[in-house]
């Protein structure tokens, strides 16, 4: 994560720089700063982020013998915490449905805010501060202070372990996320440019679709990581609202794991989830990190 | 292409204050009609009204014989160029000026022939597949003017297009507009604060104040014939020297002495003594040792202290310093400098600002011989600051020396 956020910041560098002269000096004197003491501390960061990470990895790889043997490098690295995984049944559905879930919510999220962001961003209506805070209010929300009411409504409307019963309470979270994320990048839009396409003879939803959405990119594939990576780390509401394989999530479905006696704690097994359901996450942000270009508006209009 | 007419057009906002106040303006078929004056006089709303981003909250605006007040700008068939271009940061040139006919709907082959034709004519050819964030503020103004020619509106409207680009490539561009209005002949209306722009590129120029348009006519009449104080103060530059003068008959005493003015330039009714701002333009001064004895006869001379003379090469400036009495003339003129954003030195004194021939020998810090030409004297009201000149009828007038004709 700290490397590729470099390389993020050195594109938006080069696009200031193509942009004024005087930018690459600005930034050779920034890259001048970086001493030894940026480099170390970089290290450090990195090494306090990844250890627990690389101890999950190789937790995952040991057999049930030396799980507690207190090595970083597996004396005799195994696949076999893996293949029980995959084998047991216990876990193939959870990730179907963490899948499942998350992608949805993600989708209904981004389409339903980029909606909301942009009138948010662009109109003035009575009741936007409102709106606003309100929306800043619920996404501050402790969510465990819903989840006993919750409980015995989805019981009793029947949204108890379904797909909707936990796209629900992830949209009403992510929400709020997703529209106050969007409303700062349409803010960044320039006015004119909505202008200029109607002015050509574009309908609003026409500049919208044509000018301001393609531009608001960056900032649609931001809010759709926020809010992938928050359905997909729940725990609270899949184990809440949740009793079987049906709806049931891989955080939650992790707690439940048995190993192959009752005597031995699945330790192993656990490892290897977790390190399968932090791929997904690290290709998403490696796939949208590069669509997250800063400097996408750069040359619309004379700043 | 098409007339534009507006009667009464006027925008209020909710807080009552009133940003265009009913401007009535004829925009003939073709004409190329430039809206002129300080920043925050309105010119750029009454633009925006044209083209259908502010409303109009009274009055009426016509684009050919339809109505349009209540139409959306994309239903009034205008092209804009904005300010800051606005192009489309994610589409290529090509595609930029593509968008309106593609937003048309107007088949591909169509389009990539409209296309290379308008880049032709601006000459960007070789830019189509590029960015606008690779582009120079030339070309990127070029694209914008593309978008524009591409459609074939009924109008231009250009809004402060220029303003963005340093001095020389302004220039360059000025012309290119003028050259391109000219090749399509369609109607333009053009929004700039530089009277340079205004007076080189307009076939009529109207020049609001305030939200109020103050005259409407041809850049050489605004120029000869200015209606008021603000048009006399803002067209010309070095613009003109406006001095509080007495007038008794035909008699016209200036800070710097008394003048006689010919019959033509006498108000109607004169004879009273009245109270009068006189506005006389830098050119209308000569260095009296290189007046020709033609011309003497026309002007009277006064002798001056020149404070700082600027050495232009083909011709000078020279700066004369003179007293005020101060009283109501000096208050209005102060109320017109700030309005035209002007270093006008405040409090009892002045200066005259005189254009020399670069023959005069005048000297910094030394006195000089100055002729006033007196039939180019021009006087206002000062309480109303309308002209009290008799307009000058072209032609009338016998050619003086460095005055702007052609």
């Amino acid at each position: 994560m700290t490397t590729t956020a470099i390389g993020g910041e050195q594109v938006g560098a080069d696009a200031q720089a193509a942009h004024s002269t005087w930018a690459p000096t600005r930034r050779r004197h920034r890259e001048a700063g970086r001493g030894p003491a940026w480099t170390i501390g970089a290290l450090a960061i990195m090494a306090y982020a990844l250890f627990p990470v690389a101890w999950i990895a190789s937790l995952s790889l040991k057999g049930e013998g030396d799980i507690a043997d207190g090595k970083l490098i597996p004396t005799k690295p195994t696949l076999d915490n893996y293949r029980t995984l995959f084998d047991s049944g216990e876990f193939v559905r959870p990730l179907i449905n963490s899948i499942g879930i998350s992608l949805i919510t993600t989708v209904l999220a981004v389409v339903i805010a980029s909606f909301a962001a942009y009138a948010i961003a662009r109109l003035d209506f009575p009741g936007k501060s409102l709106l606003l805070t309100g929306a800043l209010a619920i996404a501050m929300f402790p969510p465990v202070s819903i989840i006993g009411p919750l409980f015995n409504i989805w019981r009793s409307t029947g949204l108890y372990d379904t797909w909707p019963g936990l796209i629900l309470p992830f949209l009403t979270f992510a929400l709020p996320l997703a529209i106050w994320t969007l409303a700062a990048f349409f803010r960044e839009i320039p006015f004119d440019l909505e202008q200029a396409a109607q002015v050509d003879g574009a309908t609003p939803f026409q500049a919208f679709r044509k000018v301001i959405l393609p531009l608001a990119l960056p900032g649609v594939f931001t809010s759709a990581i926020i809010v992938f990576i928050f359905c997909w780390n729940d725990f609270l509401f899949s184990i809440s609202l949740t009793s079987t394989d049906e709806a049931r999530t891989v955080p939650a479905a992790t707690a439940f794991f048995t190993a192959s006696s009752n005597f031995i704690n699945p330790t192993g097994q656990i490892a290897a989830a977790a390190i399968i359901v932090t791929v997904p996450i690290i290709i998403m942000v490696l796939v949208f990190q590069r669509r997250i270009v800063a400097g996408l508006t750069a040359g619309a209009v004379k700043g | 292409m098409a007339a534009i007419t507006m009667r009464g057009v006027t925008k209020r906002y909710p807080d009552g204050t009133e940003a265009v106040k009913a401007v009535d303006l004829d925009i003939a078929d073709g004409e190329f009609v430039i809206l002129v004056g300080p920043s925050g006089c309105g010119k750029s709303t009454l633009l925006r009204m044209i083209v259908g981003l502010e409303d109009i909250s009274d009055g009426e605006m016509r684009i050919g014989d339809e109505l349009v007040n209540d139409r959306a700008p994309k239903d009034r068939d205008l092209a804009m160029v904005f300010q800051n271009y606005a192009l489309y940061p994610h589409l290529s040139v090509r595609e930029n000026i593509a968008f309106p006919l593609r937003i048309a709907k107007v088949p591909d082959a169509e389009i990539t022939k409209r296309v290379e034709e308008a880049a032709k004519v601006l000459e960007l050819t070789e830019n189509l597949d590029r960015k606008p964030a690779n582009l120079s503020g030339g070309q990127r103004q070029r694209v914008a003017m593309g978008r524009a020619i591409v459609r074939d509106p009924k109008a231009f409207l250009f809004d402060e297009p220029l303003s963005n680009l340093d001095a020389k490539l302004r220039v360059q561009m000025r012309t290119e507009i003028a050259r391109i209005q000219r090749k399509y002949g369609t109607t333009t209306v053009y929004v700039t604060h530089d009277q340079t722009e205004a007076m080189t590129l307009g076939d009529r120029v109207a020049v609001l104040r305030k939200g109020v348009v103050q005259q409407v006519d041809s850049p050489r009449n605004l120029y000869n014939d200015p209606a008021n104080l603000f048009v006399a103060g803002f067209i010309g530059s070095p613009s003109m020297n406006l001095l509080p003068g007495v007038l008794r008959g035909s008699t016209l005493e200036l800070p710097f002495g008394s003048v006689e003015l010919p019959a033509a330039r006498v108000p109607q009714g004169g004879g009273a003594e009245r109270q009068v701002i006189a506005g006389i333009r830098p050119e209308h001064f000569e260095d009296a040792s290189i007046v020709g004895d033609d011309d003497r006869g026309h002007g009277s001379t006064f002798r001056s202290r020149v404070e700082v003379i600027e050495w232009m090469g083909s011709e000078l400036y020279a700066y004369l310093p003179y007293s005020v009495g101060g009283g109501s003339v000096g208050a209005k003129l102060d109320e017109l400098a700030a309005d035209l954003d002007l270093e006008q030195t405040s409090g009892d004194d002045s200066q005259i600002v005189a254009r020399f021939d670069a023959a005069s020998r005048v000297s910094e810090g030394g006195d000089a011989e100055v002729w006033v030409d007196v039939r180019r004297v021009h006087l206002f009201d000062p309480d109303t600051g309308e002209t009290l000149t008799p307009r000058e009828t072209a032609g009338s007038r016998d050619h003086a020396p460095g005055a702007v004709q052609d």
